[in-house]
């Protein structure tokens, strides 16, 4: 095959160009600096820096709250993960069974995907607010009290609730459009081999829905992450306490609350690490995924 | 091994419109039945019912002695075979072929026996570790056959099983699918908007159009007597000629031509077939023809006579030319057809 090419070394370029400065100005620049930064104790004021070499990253490990925020990033990614895509799944499947009305329910689905993480964490905030929040006074009735801010378990139970919440639409626009692109007449003919429901659903389905699920895994892994921070800076803004916080929160409060510099771009720098290898996992199993025709 | 009675059953969707109008007919045991029309006529429709994919408005269907309306299609004990083959992609042809046994809770050993079987039936035995998306067009076919072979079932569902096939490969499978229902005995049911493979394969046809049963007959039945003028025109490559004609009590005038007598007055369509028309010096029919087709065995001349088309087929050693030229009917060549309603005098 021929392969389509320019006549000018200097062209592509130039059209390359604006992608790679930004790139570079907004990720290689920061990066490197961050990975210098890591291995220096850094004045708050910016009056110099002594260089301490790995003592930033051994003072992390022997941190008994960065441990605990990274158990507590471990716990909480995996909740939303699987919450966000079970329940997103779960309505998927209903809603793909509904005719009538079907752009009406699909519509009231998608809307909470326009809500910003900030506003979803305000708005947890409000439901589940001590004095006059509506869920906390739904919850009491069952003898729940609910202490947002203040109890541990129940701050991290209402950013799961708000992060899942908010990440539902998407996952319901992808396990939907996954499921409409199922021919019809394969699952006619499941319909025939098999009586039961839920055995078509696990052996035909479920594997014919594998690549989406894939992929929105890897998405919701890297929602959990990073993209909930706007979630977490409402939830606690100006009092973090002893609350949970994932990795990223962590880098932001020790950094620009606590000026540690050097200790959070040695944060950043293992997250960076995090990063790469879901990556290099990511494409080693796109590689490795069955392409079904 | 069943028969299948259809009692008066109606589709009718939400919308209003009625794709299948009241139908009633009997399949007896063993039988191999193709519902034949074109796109529209309801024939998928019909099918689908039977296969219990699609709810039935009104009527009964009995598969053997019961009526099924209600019985999902799981326990119809049917087997069905899709026009896009419909195999699982994510299964391998072994997997595709033993799905359905597995789920009847068959001991995996018998399951494995089976397979074999129809893989052997079927010359897939060298295909059984594969992905559906690794094989031929004609292959998957084969594949959706042995899905429907080893379940045993009482009755075959065939829709448009061929469609996707190319010209060569539909002749061959509509062969092996004739020969291998034979063998098994087993009652089918076959959709199809292709006539040729109506006729090559149906022990009984059934002619639909807009949701009506228009024949239920023979292959020969179908073509020699048709029905209506839709049959006498969908049935046959070409088609029968169809005149419009005269009737006056004793004969039937095409033109001033008289072709046929016949004690009905007024205004009637006469169909005749292209390959009931002999060219002949003698003959009472005059006809001017404009082009000739070549088809090798035998040739299609298409001209007019009494200003209406006609089509003549004749046998290859005939020396065709344009113009004009005469011939005559072989006997009981003619059916006629009222010319309001389009049904058979």
């Amino acid at each position: 095959m021929k392969r389509a090419g320019f006549s000018d070394r200097w062209l592509p370029v130039l059209f390359l160009l604006p992608q790679l400065t930004i790139i570079f100005i907004f990720f290689y620049w920061p990066a490197a600096h961050a990975l210098r930064s890591s291995f220096f104790l850094q004045d708050p004021f910016g009056f110099g820096e002594t260089f301490v070499g790995m003592k930033n990253y051994t003072m992390l490990l022997d941190s008994a709250s960065y441990m605990r925020a990274a158990w507590f990033t471990v716990i909480f990614t995996s909740l939303v993960t699987f919450l966000s895509l079970s329940i997103a799944l779960l309505l998927a499947v209903k809603a793909d069974k509904v005719i009538r009305g079907a752009k009406t329910y699909r519509t009231l689905l998608m809307w909470v995907y326009a809500v910003a993480p900030p506003v979803a964490g305000v708005i947890g905030l409000v439901l589940f607010d001590q004095s006059w929040g509506p869920l906390r006074d739904f919850v009491a009735l069952f003898g729940w009290d609910f202490r947002l801010g203040v109890n541990y378990f129940d701050t991290a139970f209402t950013l799961v609730v708000m992060s899942v919440w908010k990440q539902l639409p998407v996952n319901f626009i992808f396990f939907l459009s996954g499921l409409q692109s199922i021919p019809r007449s394969v699952r006619e003919a499941a319909l025939i081999d098999n009586r039961s429901a839920a055995g078509r659903f696990w052996d035909v389905t479920f594997p014919l829905l594998a690549p989406t699920g894939f992929f929105l895994l890897i998405i919701n892994i890297t929602y959990s992450l990073f993209d909930t921070f706007g979630i977490f800076d409402t939830q606690f803004k100006g009092e973090p306490g002893n609350n949970p916080m994932t990795l990223v929160y962590k880098v932001y409060l020790d950094g620009f609350r606590g000026n540690d510099l050097g200790g959070s771009s040695a944060q950043s720098v293992i997250l960076m690490v995090l990063v790469l290898a879901l990556t290099i996992f990511q494409f080693r199993m796109v590689e490795r995924r069955i392409h079904y025709t | 091994m069943a028969q299948v009675k259809l009692n008066a059953v109606r589709k009718t969707y939400p919308n209003g419109f009625e794709a299948v109008k009241p139908a009633s007919f009997d399949i007896t045991d063993g039988e191999f039945v193709v519902l034949v029309g074109p796109s529209g006529c309801g024939k998928s429709t019909m099918l689908r019912m039977i296969a219990g994919l699609e709810d039935i408005s009104e009527g009964e269907l009995y598969i053997g002695e019961t009526v099924v309306n209600n019985v999902d299609p799981a326990d119809r004990d049917i087997a069905m075979v899709f026009q896009n083959y419909a195999l699982y992609p994510h299964m391998t042809v072994r997997k595709n072929i033993g799905y359905g046994l597995k789920n009847r809770k068959i001991p995996s050993t018998e399951i494995d026996a089976k397979v074999a079987e129809a893989a052997n039936m079927l010359n897939l035995n060298d295909y059984l570790d594969r992905k559906p998306s690794q094989l031929s067009g004609g292959q998957r076919q084969r594949v959706a056959m042995g899905r429907a072979i080893v379940r045993d079932p009482a009755l075959f569902l065939f829709d448009e099983p061929l469609s996707n096939l190319d010209a060569k490969l539909r002749n061959q499978m509509r062969i092996e699918i004739k020969a291998l229902q034979r063998r098994l005995g087993v009652t089918a049911v076959y959709v199809t908007h292709d006539q040729v493979e109506a006729m090559t394969m149906a022990d009984r046809i059934i002619v639909m159009n807009g949701g009506v049963i228009e024949q239920i007959g023979t292959p020969s039945e179908v073509y020699h007597s048709p029905a209506s003028t839709f049959v006498a025109s969908f049935m046959g490559a070409p088609p029968m000629n169809l005149f419009d004609g005269h009737a006056n009590g004793t004969e039937v005038h095409v033109g001033e031509t008289p072709l046929h007598r016949h004690t009905h007055q007024g205004k009637v369509t006469v169909g005749i077939r292209p390959e009931d028309i002999v060219p002949d010096v003698t003959g009472p029919l005059a006809i001017n023809v404009n082009i000739i087709e070549e088809l090798g065995a035998h040739r299609l001349l298409h001209g007019h006579t009494a200003d209406q088309a006609v089509t003549i087929h004749v046998a290859k050693d005939f020396p065709a030319v344009t113009g004009p030229m005469t011939a005559s009917l072989k006997p009981d060549a003619v059916s006629l057809f009222d010319s309001e309603t389009g049904h058979r005098l």
